[in-house]
């Protein structure tokens, strides 16, 4: 992530160091937020909202006990898992719109960067050899093979009004033209983004990330074997995944607060609005999930596709209503 | 109503007994049991055929000479009762010659050959040897047909059990379960005891059960020695029962909405469950309703209160109609591990499972232990998830309509609970509809009013073989729901 020829790019580095610190401390919290509305709602009290943070400080703590006959991979894995998602966390336009020139904030960067943390933990999952593992990964694979589709189209229609597919790009025309967040394409990319978001972070009805059901499992399934740190690694790269995407689809939906210039008080600000903008998704997501069930395993590809179908919309519609 | 029903006994010959039974069994005859004993100068099978139309019961008694104890399979005759003969090889050595699938059943291969531990001989447990006949598992051949083994220890906090599955793709092709692990020998350790004594002992053959297994142990007890049981003692044992019936089926119809992602439902499904264990400590002095029956009677420390008995039923209710309205979860419930009804019945299925794939049948009409007018038997033709949990939803108000009925005709007298002083000897039969199905209970008591031997035959010694048949065409991550929806006891099947 080296800069210009004229040296280091500084404002764009300030802005994905502070994008990743954000996240690593926001992302758990996100977590502990969800589970916790979800509890009340259902009438329990809940672990708390730093309960992930305290999950993670124990699982660091502890060595990682790996399965005889495991390669590599399972060292390599989490690592993989947890460096692309500090990656994306870097890239997406969360706090602000300045970039890299050599490594933009492309949409296909982002779903690659993703797609390689998707593909390392399903190699975890396939590492010890047991069932449950290969289980999971394959079922992880076939979802992602149709969020991936559904993901890229969905910001393709974003871009096409841009004329760019930097996110950066997008979401710095959303705040000169606030306007454009409520027109049919974006609404109908939007919505499809969301199902594709909720089908990648392994959320109802997709997937229940609260059973205990081996045979259920989607993403449980492929972490079932590891422990320890390499346990905390994956548990935080998804997390961050989580807000990550989240994170990107609340700035889409609402860009103000994100800066276009690397002031101090600007990305603070930035910081404050990202919180609350995540706060909101949070509790909506959580919400919804408490009143869904997980739908049968062979009914995600026909929500997918649904999802797919309303990108593919968007994009219709964008060239549609395109001027020129 | 004749206080205890009569039993037909008769000595037959091998050479009679494919014939006699195969005659019993067309005429609309169950076979509810089938026990194994060793007396001086013999071994000796009884078998127990019970007519539900007219509760008629029989019992065709079989004498094995312990120099060559074969006897004739009735394996083609009857499902249950050829894993009934697997069962007597394992713990008596008594050969079914045959018997289409003689493999072992109860012990598991690690178990050393020859040492029938049921057998008065038998000592202390040999050690184990290694597991050389391991199990017979069929292996499934074919492109992309892969093996999944699950358990025998699970991620919850529920028994043990070894599902082996072949699966091509997410399909299950074949499912076999290997149980047994928990075989703590009950049925040996009611030997030699006091009758009284075997009330404790009955109440935790499946912890969940408490009421069912007592009720079944004391039925048996009484009627081998004549005891004659006051009516209202009667009445407060239906009254446990309907109680029992309902704190299982609630957890289970939370656990089922939960096993499909919908946890809000489990989670009210627990709270009412609660209230009903509460309601069960200060009914009987124990949550899970142990210590309220003894030979001869049953008392209570209080009658429970009718109305919030039937406060929590119209809150089931609710909690079934919001979980049912979720588009998902009756998605996910309806058609998924279908048991026909012809299966059901060649299996010889109990209880809530058969009375879902619409076998008509429950002992406490069928062999009552009291009149109960408020009793309906809830039927569903389905056979799937949903008729399962339909079944047991409307078992709940039905419960709580017979318990506001008893307690109204109690007229708050809390039972004797009379204690039998009576110390002959005798034989009997207990059978009782637990919340699982009908539980049958044979005792034989030797003078002085010791046991000499109980067969116990928990429902889920015959649900059990349901669930492969169920699962055929069902999907890997359908199966969790599909098992909850028969909820079987793991350790009322392994004694």
């Amino acid at each position: 992530m080296s800069g210009s020829e004229a040296g280091v790019n500084l404002p764009a580095l300030t802005v994905a160091l502070s994008q990743v610190v954000v996240l690593v401390v926001l992302s758990p919290l996100v977590i502990g937020l969800m589970r916790t509305v979800r509890a009340r709602l259902e009438g329990r009290v809940g672990g708390g909202l730093g309960q992930p943070f305290r999950d993670v400080r124990k699982l660091l703590a502890k060595e990682p006990i790996r399965a005889k006959g495991t390669s590599w991979l399972s060292v390599a894995g989490p690592l993989v898992l947890m460096a692309s998602s500090l990656v994306v966390c870097a890239l997406m336009p969360l706090l602000g719109t300045v970039t890299f020139d050599r490594m933009p904030d492309d949409l296909f960067v982002v779903v690659s960067v993703l797609l390689l943390g998707t593909v390392a933990v399903a190699l975890v999952g396939l590492d010890a050899g047991t069932a449950f593992g290969g289980m999971g990964s394959s079922r992880h694979m076939t979802i992602a093979a149709l969020v991936e589709p559904t993901v890229l189209l969905a910001v393709y229609a974003l871009s096409i009004p841009v004329g760019s597919s930097v996110l950066s790009r997008i979401v710095a025309a959303r705040l000169e033209d606030p306007t454009s967040v409520f027109s049919p394409v974006s609404l109908l990319a939007l919505l499809a983004l969301a199902i594709a978001v909720v089908a990648e972070t392994g959320r109802l009805p997709v997937d229940n990330p609260a059973t205990h059901l081996e045979l259920t499992m989607v993403h449980e399934a492929m972490v079932l074997e590891s422990s320890g740190r390499d346990l905390a690694w994956l548990e935080l790269g998804s997390w961050l995944r989580l807000g990550a995407l989240l994170g990107l689809l609340a700035t889409l939906l609402a860009p103000w607060g994100v800066v276009t210039e690397v002031s101090a008080p600007g990305l603070l600000l930035a910081a404050l609005a990202l919180s609350v903008k995540l706060t909101v998704a949070a509790t909506l997501l959580a919400t919804v999930e408490v009143f869904v069930a997980k739908v049968r395993l062979f009914r995600v590809p026909e929500l997918l596709a649904g999802s797919f179908v309303l990108a593919f919309l968007a994009v219709t519609a964008s060239y549609l209503v395109a001027p020129g | 109503m004749t206080e205890h029903a009569m039993t037909e006994r008769s000595e037959v010959s091998a050479a009679q007994l494919p014939d006699l039974v195969a005659a019993r069994l067309t005429d609309g005859y169950r076979m509810a049991l089938v026990a194994g004993h060793e007396d001086d100068e013999r071994l000796r099978v009884v078998y127990v055929l019970v007519r539900p139309v007219d509760d008629r019961r029989v019992e065709l008694v079989l004498g094995v000479p312990k120099g060559n104890p074969v006897i004739p399979s009735l394996a083609a005759l009857d499902y249950a009762t050829g894993r009934f003969e697997r069962e007597l090889h394992d713990l008596y050595g008594i050969v079914p010659e045959g018997h289409p699938l003689p493999a072992r059943l109860v012990r598991h291969a690690h178990w050393p050959r020859g040492w029938y531990p049921m057998r008065r001989d038998a000592g202390a447990p040999p050690p184990f040897e290694p597991d050389v006949g391991s199990f017979p598992f069929l292996q499934v051949e074919g492109q992309g047909v892969y093996e999944i083994p699950v358990g025998p220890v699970h991620a919850g906090l529920i028994e043990p059990g070894h599902f082996r599955f072949s699966v091509v793709g997410e399909t299950i092709l074949r499912m076999k379960a290997r149980l047994w692990f928990v075989h703590r020998g009950a049925e040996k350790l009611f030997e030699g005891r006091d009758i009284h004594d075997g009330i404790a002992l009955a109440e935790r053959i499946s912890g969940d059960t408490a009421v069912g297994h007592a009720t079944a142990y004391a039925t048996a007890v009484e009627a081998a020695l004549g005891i004659d049981v006051p009516t209202t003692d009667r009445l407060v044992r239906a009254l446990l029962l309907e109680l029992e019936r309902m704190h299982n089926h609630v957890a289970d119809l939370g656990a089922l909405a939960n096993d499909v992602g919908y946890g809000i439902a489990h989670t009210h499904a627990q709270r009412i469950r609660e209230t009903l264990l509460r309601l069960n400590r200060r009914t009987t002095g124990h949550r899970l309703i142990r210590g309220g029956i003894s030979i001869g009677g049953a008392r209570l420390i209080e009658l429970p209160d009718p109305d919030l008995v039937t406060a929590l039923a119209r809150d089931v209710a609710e909690l079934v109609e919001i979980s049912l309205s979720n588009s998902t979860v009756l998605d996910r419930f309806t058609g998924t591990a279908v048991l026909p009804t012809q299966a059901a019945h060649e299996l010889g299925t109990l209880g809530y499972v058969a009375r879902a794939s619409g076998l008509d049948q429950d002992a406490r009409r069928d062999h009552p232990g009291v009149d109960l007018d408020a009793l309906d038997v809830v039927l569903e033709p389905g056979g799937d998830v949903l008729a399962r949990y339909l079944v047991r939803a409307r078992e709940v108000q039905v419960s709580a309509r017979l318990v506001a009925s008893i307690v109204h005709t109690l007229a708050g007298n809390p039972g004797s609970g009379s204690r039998t002083t009576a110390r002959g000897a005798g034989t009997g039969l207990g059978l009782v509809e637990g919340w699982r199905g009908t539980i049958a209970h044979r005792v034989e008591i030797a003078s002085g009013g010791r046991l000499s031997r109980v067969k116990v035959v928990d429902p889920s010694y015959f649900n059990w073989p349901a669930l492969p048949v169920a699962l055929a065409g069902t999907i890997v991550p359908d199966f969790p729901l599909a098992n909850k929806s028969f909820n079987q006891s793991y350790a009322g099947n392994d004694l």
